[in-house]
């Protein structure tokens, strides 16, 4: 009975890691770009970022409802959980990128400019690198939410560490709820120190 | 005026922003090895001319030429990669030591390790930075000088034919820009490059300059070398002369 629990829990765990990898991989693909992207347009700074602020407002329950019934993204399963996630995980990330290309100082851009970089070049010499603390503070804040948030996902059918919770809460036993919360809570500061590490190691400034 | 076609030449300049003239009918030619200084007040146009030069900004009519081509004519890359730009805050890469920094350019051209490599201990002696002391360090370990003479070598780096400099020693104190100055005539004397140097101090444009425009409400008041430029009757001269000779009276 104890091992079998035990068992469940790693199993459960694992498959709460990928639910969350998938989710910030594509979070990431979506956000570094989108944050280049808006650093360049100006214009569509404002609306967009409106835009991703709102969706990060809507409460994670009805969200993962308001997908349910959506055609090719929704319905009940691990693909509505993974794009609930990445919409959460947008914010932090588009954010972090933008704001970390911005706060480049305008006389090293102008030098690069100068120098005779082309965009590319100066993109990913200069602008980047020295962006790229603020965009791993970016990640580590989303994985953070994330990893929490994906213990909501068992209501839809998501799976994860959030099935014991459910479950826990269904038949009040608080030990099974503790067997999805403290395996998230340890996920989750893993993360935490995790990419705060890596954001010192590979500060370049 | 030397023999020979101008290196960089503006031909009746006109160059706006937000509806406001900053430049309005520049005309001025910089002839081969010269070091001509842009002297003028804030606000004179005289940064705006010099971003014409390596197309940070295109006239809004008129013409810049280099080489007898102009800028809106040129690959803004190639035309760059030949150009050598020097300005106040530096503007060095804080993310790169200080040979990185150097090799941005040749890098960009494609040298070989061994080649940029020395080149940069060349630069660096030149600008009298102590190559073994200083190759590894980042911008933000160094002073204000220090800083600025990397600036220097960084400019000089992939040997442009042409260098730019936009008040490169304004922030720095008045010991430390002496120094630099200092360096600067002495360089000047081994590296015979085409030069526009923009200051707002008199006493460093009739030091460093060949020669001075001085740039009066978007246009060229005054043209001379500098022993000439000290007997200059135009009013804004007079005006910047009067700055040699101000004291204060007790």
């Amino acid at each position: 009975m104890r091992s079998s629990l035990l068992h469940d829990v790693l199993a459960m765990t694992g498959e709460h890691v990928v639910l969350v990898l998938i989710a910030l991989g594509t979070a990431a693909a979506i956000g570094i770009p989108g944050g280049v992207w808006l650093s360049r347009a100006a214009r569509l700074r404002g609306p967009l970022l409106g835009v991703v602020n709102v969706i990060q407002t809507v409460p994670s329950l009805a969200l993962f409802g308001f997908l349910i019934p959506i055609p090719y993204v929704g319905g009940i399963g691990k693909r509505t959980a993974v794009v609930a996630l990445v919409l959460y995980a947008l914010l932090p990330i588009l954010r972090n990128t933008l704001t970390g290309l911005l706060s480049v100082e305008p006389a090293v851009l102008e030098s690069a400019t100068a120098m005779g970089m082309t965009d590319a070049q100066r993109l990913f010499r200069v602008e980047l690198p020295l962006a790229t603390r603020t965009i791993l503070a970016g990640l580590r804040v989303a994985a953070v939410t994330t990893i929490g948030t994906a213990t909501i996902a068992a209501a839809i059918g998501g799976g994860g560490l959030g099935v014991f919770i459910f479950r826990g809460v269904a038949s009040v036993d608080a030990g099974l709820i503790l067997a999805g919360a403290v395996p998230a809570a340890l996920l989750a500061l893993l993360a935490d120190g995790g990419l705060g590490w890596l954001e010192k190691r590979l500060s370049p400034v | 005026m030397t023999a020979g076609a101008p290196v960089v030449d503006f031909r009746g300049v006109r160059y706006e922003v937000g509806g406001r003239a900053v430049l309005r009918g520049l005309d001025l030619s910089v002839a081969a090895g010269e070091t001509l200084v842009l002297l003028g007040r804030s606000g004179s146009g005289k940064t705006t001319a010099l971003k014409l030069v390596n197309a940070l900004l295109l006239p809004t009519a008129g013409e810049v030429l280099v080489d007898g081509r102009s800028t809106r004519d040129w690959d803004v890359i190639e035309l760059r990669r030949r150009i050598g730009y020097v300005i106040q805050e530096t503007g060095l890469f804080p993310h790169l030591s200080v040979a990185r920094n150097v090799s941005v350019v040749p890098e960009l051209e494609g040298w070989t390790a061994e080649r940029i490599a020395a080149r940069v201990d060349e630069l660096l002696r030149s600008v009298g930075l102590p190559p073994d002391v200083f190759r590894g360090r980042r911008p933000r370990e160094l002073s204000g000088g220090q800083r600025q003479r990397v600036g220097v070598a960084r400019a000089l780096a992939a040997d442009p034919e042409i260098l730019l400099f936009d008040e490169p020693f304004g922030a720095l104190d008045p010991v430390t820009r002496l120094e630099l100055q200092k360096q600067f005539l002495a360089l000047r004397r081994t590296v015979r490059k085409t030069a526009l140097f923009v200051t707002h101090d008199v006493r460093e444009a009739l030091a460093l300059g060949t020669r001075i425009a001085l740039l009066h409400d978007g246009r060229v008041e005054a043209l001379a070398a500098p022993q000439q430029f000290l007997e200059s009757t135009s009013d804004e001269a007079r005006t910047f002369l009067a700055c040699l000779d101000w004291k204060l009276s007790a």
